[in-house]
């Protein structure tokens, strides 16, 4: 199957090319990184992680969202995911790859980084990442592959594949807790110290990867003709704003403790995001009332029936919902965990070009794996005539 | 696929398998084995203890100043760099009250204790959440209750950082050599090296050869160092005596330095 | 097989260019000493020089170790002498010479052991 990446238009070699490019010139950047150490980047002794690990915790979760079209197939026997899925596990492999290399490019010396498996320290939660990380992005390729190899020969799938995809169903619940438990077992990090934190880093997992994975198959049927269908697309539109609506909720749990308790430690990171500090607004906060926006605009284009599948509407709602998604995710929750600092004081942090160049070069590697994976994928759709209804 | 093929496949994975685990139980089984023909020990005039413990008499440091001396000897004592930017390297450094005890906040303090410096450093936890999270065990906890660091493990996932409630760790964002005097203020000891995170250690490589701290050294009996354990030692006495206060009791982090204020 | 004769024949000049090393020692001359330059004064080391030889790098990791991990700072050798376990200020008093000494067989089997961004090397012996 694997000769069907060099099979395509013209428009696929030249994004390719384009993909390589940028690998190329951020690989670089990334080089001007491993010489002058993580200088380059924003941080500080305050504000000790940032744009890397906040798109890692990102991408676990897009990841994980695969689970959303598998669950639905395997668990109820829903047919209409079928042509899709395994464009939802080829997606979670990209993000999986993703996530590795995030967490390579923050290490301060990445050529130790195999000293996680030498010296295995079960007391970590970054030992159990690792280890959920790597079995993830195994469960999806095994699966992923025999299931469209078995689609591309016009037979059933063998049967050991099911046990695994149970497993795959599990799995994909345990990244993103394991992922949350990296941040919520902290004592002292006030903003991360929430029992919620492994529900709202699933639910806003499962409506921002599904709404990515809906947006690119829109994408995708505009270029290839590749349709998954309006009832496929119907369900999914629904799950993402059931999942988005949970995950509204569960960060009005988070103020209502906050504000209602009064307790300072609470409520000081949320005050810092959303309204900075001394009376001046941080770069962040606009962003989080932009996605506070967001939020509200694509619940309310989703929420009602009519609008939730519209043509138009419907990439819109779903463009802000993973933006607002990602802002709370992406930027937030790091920023918010690091403001206030450990002395209850401010130091700001804002990513430089170079850690946003790396974070890019990374990036355009998911989408490279994505659409290599993806292209193999078409073409056996188009090959066994599953291509449309 | 036919069957002798697949039966063929399935017999030499499992032995695949049998094998490389086999390699790695006998490699993990020679880790362990010492190589040296001699043996080790301890130093024969080093200082023991059940649980090293600190306790600062920060009512006989008057203003900032009085605390220079001390950060300048530790500091010197382990070739900590002066870099001037936020991604700066601190081991012993000072700030205010309220930023130094969060949870003691009152609007009112005395003056005394508003307008006062409070040194920091780290706490050597006995419940430490660095050591916790670390994946490597690049930070461990020394049986004498010292938080160690070993800087040739550390693959600088800053996990400890985002662990230690306290804010006492630093990592090295840039090269510390470029930052340091050549040569080096101690040739003694060595540096650290770019990407790796690095703290206080309480000077165990003193210890080890029967010398204080640097900083208890250097603070002419402001500040007390001794066995928590034991109630005769210095620090005990002093905490028997005095009102003394720990940053951020709550988190149940135990932290081994006290302060007298 | 398809191409048969062309598989074949790639497959020899593979194999002869990747075990090429081993060929070009055989028909080579003895390999050269690299002339490391002994302490002047210091006629023994912690241990035997075959031993040091074969096994310093392991044993250096063993004392890092039991130095930082245990606590055991001294190194009692096999033949009972007592050594303060540091690469700073045991090891490299005697080996004074960096250069000389450590560059030497580093350098020839392009090791570069990353000992030196923390370790001091004395002064005066500076790359």
């Amino acid at each position: 199957m694997l000769e069907k990446i060099l099979e395509g238009p013209r428009t696929y070699f030249v994004w390719l090319l384009f993909l390589l490019l940028c690998i190329a010139g951020c690989g670089l950047v990334y080089l001007t990184q491993l010489q002058e150490g993580l200088s380059v980047t924003g941080m500080s002794r305050d504000v000790s992680w940032g744009l890397y690990i906040s798109q890692f915790t990102y991408f676990v979760g897009v990841a994980a969202s695969a689970v959303m079209l598998v669950l639905p197939t395997y668990f109820h026997h829903y047919k209409k995911f079928k042509r899709m899925i395994i464009f939802g596990e080829f997606m979670a492999v990209a993000a999986v790859v993703m996530c590795a290399l995030f967490i390579v490019v923050d290490l301060g010396q990445p050529q130790r980084m195999l000293n996680v498996m030498l010296h295995p320290t079960p007391n970590s939660v970054m030992f159990y990442d690792m280890i959920v990380l790597i079995g993830y992005l195994c469960l999806n390729i095994v699966i992923g592959w025999v299931t469209l190899e078995a689609e591309r020969h016009d037979v059933l799938p063998p049967k050991w594949i099911k046990p695994r995809i149970y497993l795959s169903i599990l799995w994909a619940f345990s990244i993103h807790t394991v992922t949350a438990f990296l941040y919520a077992g902290i004592p002292g990090r006030h903003y991360w110290l929430t029992a919620i934190m492994a529900g709202r880093f699933l639910a806003s997992a499962f409506c921002s990867g599904p709404a990515i994975l809906l947006l690119l198959m829109l994408l995708v049927r505009r270029l290839t003709g590749f349709d998954i269908g309006e009832e496929a697309k119907k369900t999914l539109a629904t799950i993402i704003v059931y999942a988005m609506c949970v995950n509204v909720f569960f960060y009005l749990l988070e103020l209502f403790t906050a504000f209602y308790s009064g307790i300072p430690g609470h409520a000081e990171p949320i005050r810092v995001l959303f309204f900075g500090h001394d009376g001046h607004m941080l770069w962040v906060s606009y962003w989080m009332w932009a996605a506070v926006i967001m939020a509200i605009a694509c619940l309310a284009i989703l929420i009602p029936p009519q609008t939730r599948t519209h043509p138009t509407l419907m990439p819109a709602a779903l463009i802000m919902l993973v933006a607002a998604s990602w802002i709370d995710k992406g930027l937030g929750l790091l920023i918010g965990g690091f403001t206030p600092n450990m002395y209850e004081t401010i130091t700001p942090y804002l990513p430089t070009c170079r850690e946003v160049a790396v974070a890019l070069g990374v990036y355009a590697v998911g989408a490279l794996v994505l659409s290599l994976l993806w292209r193999v994928a078409l073409g056996v759709k188009k090959e066994t005539g599953h291509y449309t209804d | 696929m036919n069957k002798s093929r697949r039966s063929f496949l399935k017999v030499a994975g499992i032995s695949a398998f049998a094998l490389s685990t086999s390699v790695a139980s006998s490699l993990s089984a020679t880790a362990q084995a010492k190589v040296a023909p001699g043996s080790y020990e301890k130093g024969a005039s080093a200082l023991h203890a059940k649980r090293w413990a600190m306790v600062i008499d920060t009512r006989r440091f008057l203003t900032a100043k009085d605390y220079k001396p001390i950060i300048e000897a530790c500091h010197r004592a382990h070739n900590v760099p002066n870099i001037p930017d936020d991604q700066n390297i601190k081991w012993f450094w000072l700030d205010s009250f309220e930023h130094a005890f969060p949870d003691e906040m009152n609007e009112f303090l005395d003056n005394r204790r508003k307008r006062a410096s409070y040194p920091l450093l780290c706490n050597h936890c006995t419940n430490p959440p660095c050591v916790r999270v670390c994946p490597t065990q690049a930070t461990y906890k020394m049986e004498d209750g010292i938080v160690a660091m070993d800087y040739h493990r550390c693959i600088g996932c800053r996990f400890c950082m985002a662990g230690c409630p306290y804010g006492a760790r630093s990592f090295n964002f840039k090269d510390p050599r470029k930052f340091l005097s050549n040569p080096v203020p101690n040739p003694a000891f060595p540096t650290r090296m770019i990407g790796v995170v690095e703290k206080c250690t309480f000077c165990a490589e003193r210890l080890a050869v029967g010398q204080m701290p640097a900083c208890v050294e250097a603070s002419g009996g402001k500040i007390l160092f001794g066995d928590l354990a034991d109630p005769n030692s210095t620090v005990r006495k002093a905490l028997a005596e005095n009102y003394s206060i720990r940053r951020k009791p709550n988190l149940g982090t135990q932290p081994g330095v006290y302060y007298l204020i | 097989m398809y191409n048969a004769k062309a598989v074949t024949i790639g497959i020899i000049i593979f194999v002869i260019l990747f075990t090429s090393p081993f060929w070009a020692s055989l028909l080579g001359k003895n390999y050269t000493e690299s002339g490391i330059t002994l302490p002047a004064r210091e006629k023994e080391c912690v241990e035997s020089a075959e031993f040091m030889r074969n096994k310093h790098m392991q044993l250096l990791n063993e004392w890092r170790d039991e130095a930082l991990r245990n606590e055991h700072r001294v190194y009692v050798a096999s033949n009972g002498k007592k050594w303060a376990i540091s690469l700073q200020n045991t090891c490299l008093k005697c080996h004074k010479e960096y250069t000389e000494f450590c560059d030497k067989c580093h350098v020839a089997n392009s090791v570069d052991p990353y000992c030196w961004t923390c370790h001091l090397i004395p002064q005066g012996s500076k790359k």
